[in-house]
């Protein structure tokens, strides 16, 4: 177990949104699925969620939104990771976000976009096969 | 120091956030990096004062380091915090959930905090915890604090690494009985009775008392009810009510965590625990890489095949042929 690497995930939620299930039912499945799985919480700010990807160096991290302020959030923390040079980071979202806001935030850089129902398996094997490093 | 990790350890030193965040990543993963880096930054190491928080989960340690980081925050000093929570024995995975109390300390420039999973290491920490704990240090952290993973009686290995040990009790758990028992009670240098609002704590603090009066040199002062205890050479506990939410009594256990510093450096007792300190990272890396090193030499070796062979056919035991694997090989 020791000198296998380890998948280390951010799961947080940006914004005011306080519905965590979801992020907790996906937490649990990371998990279960042996990786090492980092929850933060309710109402992150860009700034908070970032720093905690400097100091916490996760290679993914799942932003949980269904207050429809994705398309705030999203780029602020986009920005935030391009000005600390942070490239080798996979970013994902994940909650309410409607088909005609897709495709601006893959433009940006995310990827993911699970929505209720999606089983956690699709998740895990969605991390495995989208790590950066 | 010239490596793959020169360009890390350069950007560590000059006080760079995220190289301290990889090199964590790095040392963590993989023994051969640790070893490496902390012979790069060893000696950088040292400057940093440890402090070891452990206790039962739910107890309250994570929202205590929050509270205990508000009041030292205005100090100007930089602080390093390390979470461990467990891994899962089934799947290896875990969940970091440490940091979820220490939100308002997020976007603070002068608190890093890192949480770990244990990956199977029994004591309450991980095998990388003592390496973490130098990158902090060398990155210029003035105070690490260590949060082990909710224990049970006997995960001690964080007074091994600490400079002070804190355990954090909380009221209705278990009788007097539990406070008699060998293991996490002897280790702590200060004894926090936390959620002091609930019912039972001023009952907690008197067992607490109660199994301190056992040890020799002990010395209640009943009149003055803030616990102070006569000292003799030897450090004798302190005890502190606390309320992690309200932020009670935290100023009286600053002055208690620097009474214990003052008592570290002025008997010499530095010395001896440094050394101790020196000698036990040392066994536990001995221990690892030995383990690692006949683990490997059972998978596939003829010698060993002859020996189980003759244990199977008991003509020797399980004991007699450790003794002839001890006696060919070391």
């Amino acid at each position: 177990m020791e000198n296998k690497r380890k998948i280390k995930v951010l799961v947080t939620k940006p914004g005011l949104d306080g519905h965590d299930r979801g992020a907790k039912v996906v937490a649990r499945g990371l998990r279960d699925a042996g990786m090492e799985v980092l929850y933060t919480g309710l109402h992150q700010t860009p700034k908070d969620i970032v720093n905690t990807i400097i100091q916490e160096d996760p290679d993914a991290v799942l932003l949980s939104i269904l207050s429809g302020a994705h398309n705030a959030l999203c780029p602020k923390i986009m920005e935030l990771l391009e000005e600390h040079n942070i490239d080798d980071v996979l970013v994902a979202v994940g909650g309410i976000i409607p088909e005609e806001d897709k495709e601006h935030l893959r433009k940006i850089g995310l990827k993911g976009f699970y929505g209720p129902g999606t089983e956690i398996k699709q998740i895990v094997e969605f991390v495995k096969k989208n790590l950066k490093r | 120091m010239n490596n793959q990790y020169n360009d890390l350890v350069q950007r560590l030193l000059q006080g760079e956030t995220r190289a301290a965040a990889r090199l964590i990543t790095l040392a963590e993963n993989d023994i051969k990096a640790a070893e490496t880096i902390i012979k790069s930054i060893y000696e950088y190491t040292g400057n940093a004062y440890i402090l070891g928080i452990t206790g039962a989960p739910g107890t309250g340690k994570s929202t205590f380091i929050s509270t205990l980081i508000d009041k030292l925050i205005g100090e100007g000093k930089k602080i390093g915090i390390i979470c461990v929570d467990p891994s899962s024995p089934l799947t290896g995975g875990a969940l970091l959930g440490d940091r979820i109390r220490m939100k308002q300390h997020f976007s603070s420039d002068n608190v890093f905090i890192r949480s770990m999973a244990n990956r199977g290491q029994l004591g309450g920490l991980s095998r990388a915890t003592e390496d973490v704990i130098k990158i902090l240090d060398a990155f210029g952290c003035d105070l690490i604090i260590i949060e082990t993973v909710g224990v049970g009686q006997s995960e001690v290995d964080i007074f091994k690494s600490a400079h002070t040990v804190l355990v954090l009790l909380v009221p209705g758990l278990g009788d007097d009985i539990q406070t008699i028992k060998a293991g996490i009670m002897e280790i702590t240098d200060i004894f926090i009775v936390n959620k002091m609002d609930l019912p039972g704590a001023d009952r907690k603090v008197a067992e607490i008392i109660q199994m301190l009066e056992l040890n020799m040199n002990y010395k209640y002062n009943s009149e003055d009810i803030n616990e102070t205890f006569s000292k003799t050479t030897q450090w004798t506990p302190e005890i502190i009510k606390t309320n992690s939410i309200t932020g009670q009594n935290f100023d009286k256990l600053l002055e208690k965590i620097e009474i214990h510093k003052h008592y570290l450096k002025n008997n010499g007792v530095i010395q001896s625990y440094l050394k101790g300190r020196i000698k036990n990272e040392t066994l536990q890396i001995l221990k690892y890489k030995l383990t690692k090193k006949i683990e490997n030499m059972f998978n596939e070796n003829e010698t060993i095949e002859k020996l189980v062979n003759q244990v199977m056919k008991k003509e020797i035991s399980p004991y007699e042929m450790a003794n002839l694997i001890i006696l060919k090989f070391f």
